[in-house]
């Protein structure tokens, strides 16, 4: 039906999140009948994002320039380090726009059913920059989930000793949660969370 | 084939960018495995986390398939845990070690009983620490490697046992076990006593840990490793001192 290069194309593309084989032959032919307009810009902006995005060897944040724009940016609030999982979750706390301190990507939670151990998450970056003098504060932002706080109680022992407080998100009812929705461990969790007006 | 059945979350793993693998210890079916479609979104992700009681209904065109579950939550016992680092540590060790443990869909409905009271003491009790070693012990009697604790080995005395062999599990009194004290485990005192009290003395709970650890290492895991899970439960006890 296509040629080699088209089912190649296909074939990458269907290997993207969200993308099955249907949708990528959608994209693929997508791209191909707006070749000038999308699928070079596409393909350039595609190979300067693989030449020059990189880790932050401070963060792990990905950016073109290390230290990345977060832990380079002066007005940012160096005393406070938000340990998230991921850059997912990093984007995902920039986009509320109400934390503007300094971050730091772990990459991964502690699980035993993937093999992924304490050697395999960046813990050891982690207790060196919470030992510096300027560093009072750690916020642990793992997912409430029993891997994310396993990973939140492990973190807390290493950090354990060094002169910073750790607090962690709260866990409870979302904006625009009506607690009749809501499943029982939100509730409860909730409930243990709660403080006085 | 379709069956309906009580369960414990024992794991979840990510399936595809969707689905997750479920892993069940049931009441009549064992430990099952089953896909559960759409269990990596937003209202699934709580339900299928580990310790948590669900009803499970597992669908399948034949009974060797893997099948599809779908569950509703009874019971979310991670949620309350999770600012408790050792309880939820000791919930996350039991999940994993039944789960390397039990071979899968073959019934152990005392283990399932007692997973629900150890559970239920993690969250609730007092003397859950006892409760865990304690389900440690029962696990390794219903899987064939049970010890004995009644009487000694070399002497049949029933008082002052102190020790357990390593070889046969059973029970050694101070007296009998003197000349080989180096080679024998310590045996806690308070796995003598027929119900669990009051919470063990740190070092007698380390003791029995390990007693069960060698067993559970040594004839169900076959020599190899203890999940990370109860290593960590482990180390987080050693903290506590």
């Amino acid at each position: 039906m296509a040629g080699n290069d088209i089912e190649r194309l296909i074939n990458y593309l269907s290997k993207l999140p969200g993308l099955g084989p249907r949708s990528a032959r959608r994209a693929a032919l997508h791209m191909l009948k707006r070749r000038e307009a999308l699928m070079v810009p596409l393909l350039k902006a595609l190979e300067s994002a693989a030449e020059n995005i990189k880790p932050c060897a401070t963060c792990g944040n990905l950016d073109t320039d290390d230290p990345c724009a977060i832990c380079a940016n002066p007005e940012r609030d160096g005393s406070l380090i938000c340990v998230v999982e991921e850059v997912a979750d990093l984007w995902a706390l920039e986009r509320t726009h109400s934390y503007k301190g300094r971050y730091h990507i772990l990459g991964g939670l502690l699980s035993a059913l993937d093999g992924v151990g304490p050697e395999d998450l960046n813990i050891a970056g982690l207790i060196t920059r919470a030992g510096a003098p300027e560093v009072t504060e750690i916020i642990l932002a793992m997912s409430a989930t029993v891997d994310g706080q396993t990973t939140a109680h492990f973190v807390t022992d290493r950090l354990k000793g060094q002169d910073v407080s750790i607090t962690r998100l709260a866990h409870g009812v979302p904006v625009g949660g009506e607690l009749d929705y809501l499943d029982d461990g939100t509730l409860s969790a909730a409930l243990k969370a709660r403080r006085p007006l | 084939m379709e069956w309906s059945d009580s369960g414990i979350v024992l794991s979840a793993r990510r399936h595809g960018e969707t689905s997750s693998l479920v892993m069940l210890l049931t009441k009549q079916h064992g430990r099952h495995a089953g896909l559960v479609r759409g269990g990596q979104g937003r209202r699934a992700r709580g339900l299928y986390q580990a310790g948590n009681r669900v009803s499970a209904v597992w669908r399948a065109r034949l009974e060797e398939h893997l099948g599809n579950y779908v569950c509703e939550l009874v019971h979310a016992a991670a949620a309350g845990l999770l600012d408790d680092a050792l309880r939820l540590a000791a919930l996350s060790s039991a999940c994993s070690v039944v789960e390397a443990a039990l071979p899968e869909r073959h019934p152990y409905t005392n283990i399932y009983g007692e997973f629900l009271s150890l559970a239920e003491d993690i969250e609730n009790g007092a003397a859950w620490t006892e409760s865990y070693a304690r389900f440690e012990l029962t696990l390794l009697a219903e899987l064939g490697f049970g010890l004995d604790l009644s009487a000694c080995a070399v002497s049949g005395e029933t008082t002052d046992l102190i020790y357990v062999s390593p070889r046969s599990g059973r029970a050694v009194s101070a007296e009998a076990g003197t000349q080989w004290r180096k080679k024998l485990l310590p045996l806690p005192a308070f796995l003598l006593r027929p119900e669990p009290a009051e919470p063990p003395p740190a070092e007698e709970l380390r003791a029995a840990l390990n007693l069960t650890g060698w067993f559970l290492s040594g004839h169900v895991f076959a020599g190899a490793k203890l999940p990370p899970a109860r290593e960590r439960f482990l180390e987080r006890l050693a903290l506590r001192g």
